[in-house]
């Protein structure tokens, strides 16, 4: 192969939109590409794929590869999978970022086994060592107890990002690029899986992910009823409610309310966990919250490690007299 | 009836406290924590629970295997005890300090040496490095499709039927066996082994394999196989700080917590 060349990244459209994630990695990509003096390109791959290219240069990149075809409407291995394979052949790039989403998570060890390189998943930081030149990535590992800096010399350098952890740069209709269109050279017979239903569980209300406050209940919450003490606060001040993950196993709340490790990074302005002992893997979840707050009765929960403020006491006695007294703030 | 391979890992308990947690900078590496006993990785016991409804349904035979070193009987045991059949253990200095390449190209050879199979299991990732890779590696190593991150299984008209978690849902996959499934916790909490499964897992058949017994190229295996470099290992530094808002009662201190919130204008 070639000199390999470039920062790529692996776009992801959602309702036809470009992904918050990928807005973030280009970003953060466009970073890297410039300490090295590289190209940044993003690939492009559903059906219908539309203006989103010159909206990614907008957001950044300098080359978009756009790959249309009906068997990309969803996202399923076998399609995707061999579609990026032959564009990284192609364009050869030094570096491939992808996210750490439900796509990147399957998507990117199978496509760093079958390029013969080392991905590392789930970064929160990728930087260019001044040195070697090569990207360095940090992830949490042990559930959120340490950290690893990984780097590897085989070629591209991979690594999926987490949520939120590089900024998006301000939209520059300005800027210019290069749009290019590749055969996705896939055939039905190809696919092994098929998609035979996509079930929503979605809550009404803010989107966990955007919410500006977000309360979580842990396992000490007891029950599903119990969770609605939550909601009243939540709504109050216009925030989502979130969950550990007991509550979800025990199926008090949809695992689609489930922060952590496995599940949503959020990022509020204000974060109040109830009722939970602040686990590692919980608390991976909950890096990008601004102001922590607590109340747990256990005052040796790992919780009051990581809040700002804290109540020692039990959540049932605490919550209402917060809820009524912020009520009467909030009118007055 | 399909034959069935999970794998699985033994690690120090991911639920231990984290303040047990402890690592050597200079070695790169985690200090054994004293006092946390060793576990089943806990999306890999739910990967055996996954594979023990297939069985419920359908019968068949499940072969557990475990790449590891200083595995604990009773630990390792557990999936025979959960009612797996048997149980393999691949120990061999040449497959330490292995990456998730490496890992996978040994357990992928160990399958190959199992033989027979329609479908293996793996856990979404191992609950210590939470990488994620194994799973997915072994189905490429193997040349069979995989469907990670499911929560609910079922074999139904000769095709594996999988709720597959992503972000705002769920979706239903089929997939025709032979695959590979990687299983996350939303599938619900693995069985308890019962007494007479205790029992019964005694007597069940536990093979060790070595590097040469599964045919493996040694330059694949370990520390020489792995392409991923650990550079640095380090718990990051918490600034402890937090406010302790008191009260005369639990009442008072959430009156007070209010109060605290719109002092420092975060309401």
């Amino acid at each position: 192969m070639a000199e390999n060349k470039g920062v790529m990244v692996c776009g992801e459209i959602i309702e036809g939109k470009l992904a918050a994630i990928t807005l973030e990695m280009l970003g953060g990509s466009r970073a890297l590409a410039d300490t090295l003096g590289e190209e940044l390109c993003l690939v492009l791959m559903g059906s219908g794929i539309g203006n989103l290219a010159t909206e990614a240069i907008a957001f950044g990149a300098d080359k978009v590869y756009v790959v249309d075809d009906p068997l990309l409407a969803d996202y399923q291995t076998d399609s995707y999978l061999p579609v990026m394979e032959k564009v990284v052949k192609e364009a050869a790039p030094n570096i491939l970022i992808l996210g750490q989403t439900a796509i990147g998570r399957d998507l990117a060890p199978k496509l760093a086994f079958r390029l013969d390189t080392a991905v590392a998943m789930d970064c929160i930081e990728l930087i260019i060592d001044p040195e070697s030149k090569l990207m360095l990535g940090t992830r949490p590992v042990y559930g959120g107890n340490a950290r690893g800096v990984y780097a590897c010399d085989t070629k591209p350098q991979m690594a999926t990002v987490r949520a939120k952890a590089m900024e998006p740069r301000e939209k520059d209709d300005s800027r210019k690029g290069e749009v290019i269109s590749i055969e996705s050279g896939l055939d039905p017979s190809m696919l092994r899986t098929k998609i035979v239903d996509k079930v929503k569980e979605e809550v009404v209300g803010i989107k966990l992910e955007d919410a500006e406050v977000v309360i979580c209940g842990g396992r000490g919450m007891g029950s599903a009823e119990a969770f609605k003490e939550l909601e009243e606060l939540a709504k109050l001040l216009g925030g989502a409610v979130g969950a550990t993950r007991p509550p979800c196993d025990d199926g008090w709340v949809p695992s689609t309310l489930q922060i952590g490790l496995t599940g949503k990074i959020i990022s509020p302005t204000l974060y109040v966990g109830v009722a939970l002992s602040g686990s590692s893997q919980h608390m991976a979840g909950c890096t990008g919250s601004k102001n922590i707050i607590a109340i747990n009765k256990d005052a040796e929960a790992n919780i009051f490690k990581e809040a700002q403020f804290g109540v020692v006491g039990d959540y049932k006695k605490v919550l209402p007299a917060l809820t009524e007294k912020l009520k009467e703030l909030l009118s007055g | 009836m399909p034959n069935m391979i999970v794998c699985v890992k033994q690690i120090a308990d991911p639920e231990a406290p984290p303040g047990s947690f402890k690592v050597d900078e200079a070695a790169k590496r985690v200090l054994p924590p004293s006092g946390v006993s060793q576990v089943i990785s806990p999306f890999d016991e739910q990967a055996v629970e996954a594979a023990l409804r297939i069985k419920d349904a359908h019968g068949g035979r499940i072969t557990v295997i475990s790449l590891g070193k200083d595995f604990v009987g009773d630990v390792i045991k557990k999936p025979l005890a959960m009612g797996a059949d048997e149980l393999v253990l691949l120990e061999d200095a040449a497959f330490e300090d292995a990456d998730s390449r490496s890992t996978a190209y040994a357990l992928a050879m160990a399958i190959k040496k199992v033989g027979e199979y329609d479908l293996i299991f793996c856990g979404r990732q191992a609950a210590d490095w939470d990488a994620g890779q194994v799973g997915s590696g072994i189905a490429e190593l193997l040349g069979i499709p995989s469907i990670t991150v499911a929560k609910n299984v079922e074999l139904a008209d000769g095709k594996m039927r999988v709720e597959r978690v992503v972000a705002d849902g769920y979706e239903v996959v089929e997939v025709a066996p032979p695959a590979l499934i990687t299983v996350s916790n939303e599938l619900g909490e693995p069985r308890y082994p019962k007494l007479k499964g205790i029992m019964s897992a005694k007597t069940k058949p536990v093979a060790t394999w070595t590097a040469q017994d599964i045919g493996a190229d040694t330059s694949q295996l370990g520390a020489a196989g792995a392409r991923a470099k650990l550079l640095k290992l380090f718990v990051p530094v918490k600034e402890a700080k937090c406010e302790i808002i008191e009260g005369e009662n639990p009442e008072d201190a959430g009156v007070n917590l209010a109060l605290k919130l719109r002092e420092v204008k975060l309401i």
